[in-house]
């Protein structure tokens, strides 16, 4: 479970995240959305220790993550755009993670073999294709069976069978009370896995719950319709 | 094994099989054997390549360090997602490009002479010389390119800012001494020329290097001064220790920025 208290960030002029509250449930899948320039990323990057927040807490599973780095070793973070050291393989780089991670158990390399990825591992970066990348990206965050993941965008870039499979895999991780946290653009995939949705604007929590009620809230029948009608009640108030 | 050597093993394989990598050693191989085979002698084989060390070693390295570090960037933030510490993660990537980098220097200059053989006196010592120069040279300016990789997020200035700090330290620096020794000739400029030299890591280089070669008288009355400085045990300890400064400092400042900085 992650949950966040009072987060605040500032760039400059620039105040990214005000007073942010907000609670990820484990056995949960949490849709963080929002208008670009909400605040999404920063909130991520801050859960993740990639961005310091200017006050606030953040706290996994009860503890207070400060400059302790170990708390990463039970996240699996999927970023956005899929690009690694073009020389390695992808085999190169699950060692890479295993031995910086010190994960001794055994992978998960479900979505290795489901994703179809095979001889591809032991190929150069640079001459996969941008799906195989981000399939490889996807394999990545799931690979040391983290109790939390991280996933942004993870649909994107992939073929409609692929995207299926790590669908798939998400809701297994749930299933497995998993916590996990997700972005995207693409609605029908929130609306596909999504139990919780925090909605974002201004920096602020627009809207933290169900994504039932959520619906039930803005009395409209699908996710994209919903936030696109918190979107304008932020607006007009 | 450490975090840091991981990092720097990982990082460093991926820079050792790129072709950039491939197409700088087979530059200063070409260049030292081609220089080698029809300069007539070692020593001045060396004396050449040593302009070409000079010049292009930090242009290279600056600029291929900036970029390398605004292309790994997106792998740096997943890097950071792991339980790593950000110092561990900034020396295993310093260590990752710099190693490289100064081994195919290193291989590149010293093979063809390897080759040959060193029947000249005192061309190893000077080879030796001229390949630690390079290698101090490499630390510099990759340090200096991590440090402005890290100041400026946008590329493009980035990039900028790289070749002009080359542009100042192995130019424009020089014309300046050259503009200070000519309007102020009347006046004893040694020990001021002295100081310069010392505060640029490309002319402390090439200081050291020209000593070697034994045409200081060449130089002059500043050639004997600077004989006498950098010739003396306590001259060249601290030529020494002003490019493992060059190399520190720019270090440091760029670890600083690493800490800090909100990815």
């Amino acid at each position: 479970m992650i949950e966040v208290n009072d987060l605040e960030k500032r760039f400059g002029a620039l105040h990214v995240l005000r007073g942010i509250d907000l609670t990820m449930g484990s056995g949960r899948v949490t849709a963080v959305v929002g208008p670009n320039g909400a605040g999404k990323t920063t909130l991520i990057k801050i859960i993740l220790g990639l961005t310091r927040a200017d006050s606030g807490i953040v706290r996994i599973d009860g503890k207070s993550v400060g400059a302790d780095d170990d708390y990463r070793s039970r996240i699996g973070y999927m970023p956005q755009i899929g690009r690694f050291p073009e020389n390695l393989s992808a085999l190169d780089l699950m060692a890479f993670l295993r031995e910086l991670r010190g994960s001794d158990g055994s992978a998960d390399e479900e979505l290795v073999e489901r994703l179809r990825l095979g001889d591809e591992l032991r190929k150069p970066i640079r001459t996969l294709s941008g799906g195989t990348r981000q399939k490889v990206n996807a394999v990545l965050a799931f690979l040391f069976r983290p109790e939390i993941l991280i996933l942004d965008e993870p649909t994107v870039g992939l073929d409609p069978i692929s995207s299926g499979i790590v669908k798939d895999k998400i809701l297994a991780e749930r299933g497995a009370g998993r916590t996990v946290v997700l972005t995207s653009h693409i609605m029908s995939d929130l609306e596909e896995l999504a139990d919780d949705v925090a909605f974002l604007a201004d920096g602020r929590i627009g809207y933290a719950g169900t994504l039932f009620d959520l619906k039930r809230i803005t009395r409209q029948n699908n996710l994209e319709r919903a936030v696109a009608a918190m979107m304008t009640w932020g607006k007009a108030a | 094994m450490n975090t840091t050597l991981k990092v720097a093993r990982y990082e460093g394989s991926n820079v050792l099989k790129s072709r950039w990598m491939l197409v700088y050693t087979l530059f200063f191989l070409s260049a030292s054997y081609g220089l080698l085979r029809f300069a007539g002698s070692g020593t001045k084989a060396l004396l050449s390549l040593m302009s070409v060390v000079l010049f292009l070693v930090p242009l290279v390295t600056a600029v291929y360090g900036t970029v390398y570090l605004y292309s790994a960037r997106e792998f740096t933030e997943l890097l950071l997602a792991q339980p790593v510490k950000r110092w561990q993660l900034f020396t295993g990537l310093y260590l990752g490009l710099t190693v490289p980098l100064s081994l195919g220097l290193a291989a590149g200059v010293s093979l063809p002479f390897f080759v040959s053989g060193f029947d000249e006196p005192g061309l190893a010592g000077t080879l030796a010389v001229l390949v630690l120069s390079g290698v101090a040279l490499t630390s510099v300016f990759i340090a200096f390119a991590f440090l402005i990789a890290l100041r400026y997020d946008d590329r493009l200035r980035g990039l900028g800012a790289a070749i002009g700090l080359w542009l100042v330290l192995s130019l424009l620096y020089d014309g300046l001494v050259l503009f200070l020794v000519a309007a102020f000739g009347d006046y004893p400029l040694e020990r001021a020329v002295l100081g310069l030299t010392l505060a640029n890591p490309v002319d402390l280089a090439r200081v050291m290097l020209l000593l070697r070669f034994d045409i200081s008288a060449l130089m002059g009355y500043t050639g004997a001064v600077f004989q006498r400085f950098f010739g003396g045990s306590a001259g060249a300890l601290l030529a020494a220790m002003m490019l493992g400064l060059w190399v520190t400092a720019p270090v440091a400042l760029g670890l600083r920025a690493f800490r800090r900085k909100d990815f």
